[in-house]
């Protein structure tokens, strides 16, 4: 019993490493689209702030100074995206291609001038990094039967950034729904003219929705490069952002909803390795394949509306013209 | 107030003329912070781009994938359908080709596999965009994220078809066999040889010809038959496509399965030109740069042939940078075209406005005197 309930709580722990990405990109596109700006390019600031965490991280030698970097990454190319898609009212999701591609092409060659090592950063020394954290009496407690697993395993031990990812889902609740400057962002998300015509300005609060997007990309990065891994490889977001993007649609656009979706991404990606070869009574053997493109098919079959309707904000993607 | 419109030859001309300048400009700046000379950057690419024996080749090999996607793009796009799945279209595709090729060239004739293999790449293609089609016409699921999804998908689908049962028995890289001599179409140096010219090898093939007819028949298409002009109508706005009585789902849908079809006969090049075989991962994001190209060319397939060759130039070129440069990589290749997106494309009215009010203010002086 005691062995399971540890297999348990491990596997719970390699689900929550595997979403925290999920859940600040989600949490990102949360703000940036319920402010209806469509973002796409969630993958794009998440491998800059990555690239930029790593980078700063190995020059200076501190986690923390990486950390701000990463998310300065973020926000420079959700500044990229504001001004393209707000200030000159541009498609959305061609500029957000636009930066995803930027983005593979920047990491690599600023990578190669900096570094000279193919693109990667250095591996990161241990000060380099966010290490576990590990919560007072974790070790005490391990023996407790069921909580003492679950707290020592899964509650304690995990660094950092997991534990801010966690912590955005509710801030974002409180900011989104119980701010008034939450309440304007939603409204600028559905009615942007009502926003207008009350004296606030539709642009500033899409600007902000839009960069604090970018800060949370820049998290979910220097979460990937400095924190659970130890280094910036390329191409290292490897669709993670689209996945976000897919987990903020089935999460229908609001936060604890999305969250749970990212939680779902992120067992079957952790369950994927561990699946592999088992059969299962009636399936079969699993092909490690189908588990892992179970986000994609999912997300399509939710929008095809067989549970329940996905309906976006009013105004995603429409660019606000004052005088219309 | 809104500035007047500009005149044809400046939208056509001078917009995309600036936001090129622009991106290039951009591009150079990267290139001098990490500590290099933009110019001679410039040079080499041009170089390898056009003047190394058979890099011309290497340039309109890349340039016929470019026009497929392209015009997959945009012939989407003339019904204001963003279809971003032109890469697992062309995956798709690819696999149709091997599936026609791997089953028949042992029975068949080239002469006859080669056809039922285009024909299968464009069918793949087609049916793999149905769906998105089909959900964006029905159900009103936005075309662009089930792509997106889409591209995923087919992904995952290449991987374990050629990791399993299409891989090449007795090896482990994911590719299949060869296709037989016979069953792939030859290629430009090939020719040129057997007619008595010295020519270089490059990958460049007859598919580039298809492309080119591809580039025509997607004219006749969009402007000169009655499905074009409901595509267009649709396009401009969809309650009047509506009101004129255009059948907007069926439109949508037979909009983005021939996009689909377009963007998979782009593995024709590939699987049946350059390689001979279907390799994983050959779409190399070439169905992202169609993007680019359709923002570029601005849905035009003259517009589209132009850029696609500036993005063969890009590709051919950019690859020879990594040769002379310890510092650059091919991947500067990609800040271009991000930057090339977002100029011409997210930022394509930053211009507009200024550049009409100058032209009104030219054209008022003009008349006063």
């Amino acid at each position: 019993m005691h062995e399971v309930i540890v297999d348990i709580a491990q596997i719970l722990a390699s689900t929550l490493r595997l979403s925290t990405p999920l859940i600040l990109c989600a949490m990102a596109g949360l703000f940036s689209e319920r402010a209806g700006v469509v973002d796409i390019g969630l993958e794009g600031k998440l491998l800059m702030g990555a690239f930029a965490a790593a980078a700063v991280a190995s020059l200076t030698g501190s986690p923390w100074l990486g950390l701000l970097a990463g998310i300065l990454a973020g926000m420079a190319m959700a500044l990229v995206h504001a001004f393209a898609c707000i200030t000159h009212r541009g498609d959305q999701i061609v500029s957000g291609v636009a930066i995803n591609i930027l983005a593979s092409g920047l990491t690599v060659v600023m990578g190669i001038a900096i570094f000279s090592q193919g693109g990667q950063s250095p591996p990161l020394s241990r000060e380099e990094r966010f290490l576990p954290i590990t919560l007072p009496f974790a070790d005490a407690l391990r023996g407790v039967p069921i909580l003492g697993p679950i707290y020592a395993d899964l509650i304690s031990g995990q660094n950092l950034l997991v534990y801010v990812a966690l912590l955005s889902v509710p801030l974002a609740v409180v900011v989104l729904f119980a701010t008034s400057f939450g309440l304007r962002l939603r409204a600028v998300g559905e009615a942007p003219e009502a926003v207008d015509s009350a004296g606030y300005s539709v642009a500033w609060l899409r600007y902000r929705a839009v960069l604090i997007a970018g800060l949370l990309c820049g998290m979910g990065g220097a979460y990937l490069s400095i924190a659970h891994g130890g280094g910036f490889v390329r191409e290292m977001s490897a669709g993670k952002g689209y996945i976000a993007l897919a987990a903020l649609i089935f999460g229908k656009w609001r936060p604890v909803p999305t969250l749970f979706a990212c939680l779902l991404f992120g067992v079957l990606e952790s369950s994927a390795s561990r699946l592999s070869g088992v059969s299962l009574p009636l399936v079969g053997a699993i092909p490690v394949d189908v588990v892992l493109l179970a986000p994609y098919v999912l997300t399509v079959v939710l929008l095809a509306g067989f549970f329940g309707r996905a309906i976006p904000p009013r105004a995603l993607s429409v660019p606000y013209v004052k005088d219309r | 107030m809104s500035a007047a419109p500009l005149p044809r030859w400046a939208d056509v001309v001078v917009i995309p003329a600036i936001n090129l300048v622009l991106a290039f400009l951009v591009a150079g700046a990267v290139v001098a912070i990490i500590g290099e000379n933009p110019w001679r950057a410039f040079l080499v690419m041009i170089e390898g781009a056009f003047v190394y024996p058979g890099s011309l080749g290497y340039t309109l090999y890349y340039a016929t994938n470019f026009i497929f996607t392209g015009l997959a793009v945009a012939v989407a796009y003339h019904a204001r359908l963003f279809n971003i799945g032109g890469e697992g279209q062309a995956a798709i595709g690819g696999l149709g080709i091997a599936l026609v090729c791997l089953a028949l060239d042992p029975y068949l004739p080239g002469v006859l596999v080669i056809p039922i293999a285009i024909a299968a790449a464009a069918l793949f293609g087609a049916g793999w965009a149905f769906l998105p089609g089909f959900l964006q016409a029905t159900r009103g699921s936005h075309v662009v994220i089930t792509t997106i999804m889409f591209n995923f998908i087919a992904a995952g689908v290449l991987v374990s078809l050629l990791t399993g049962p299409l891989i090449r028995p007795g090896q482990s890289t994911p590719q299949t066999r060869n296709i037989a001599e016979g069953a792939t179409l030859p290629k430009v140096h090939e020719i040129l040889r057997a007619m008595g010219f010295d020519a270089a090898s490059s990958p460049l093939n007859l598919s580039l010809l298809f492309a080119l007819v591809a580039a025509v028949g997607v004219w006749v298409l969009v402007w000169r038959t009655p499905f074009g002009y409901r595509l267009r109508t649709l396009g401009e706005s969809e309650p009047a496509a509506r009101y004129a009585g255009v059948a907007v789902p069926r439109t949508i849908v037979i909009a983005m399965m021939i996009s689909g079809a377009l963007a998979g006969m782009m593995a024709i090049n590939d699987v049946l030109g350059a390689q001979e075989k279907l390799v994983l991962n050959f779409t190399a994001g070439y169905g992202f740069t169609g993007i680019a190209v359709a923002l570029m060319g601005r849905g035009h397939p003259v517009g589209i042939v132009m850029a696609s060759l500036l993005f063969g130039a890009l590709y051919q070129g950019g690859a020879e940078l990594s040769f002379e440069f310890r510092t650059i990589d091919r991947e500067m290749v990609l800040v271009i075209q991000g930057l090339i997106i977002l100029f011409s494309g997210a930022l394509a009215y930053m211009f507009e406005a200024p550049l009409s009010r100058l032209l009104s203010r030219r054209g008022r002086r003009a008349v006063h005197a």
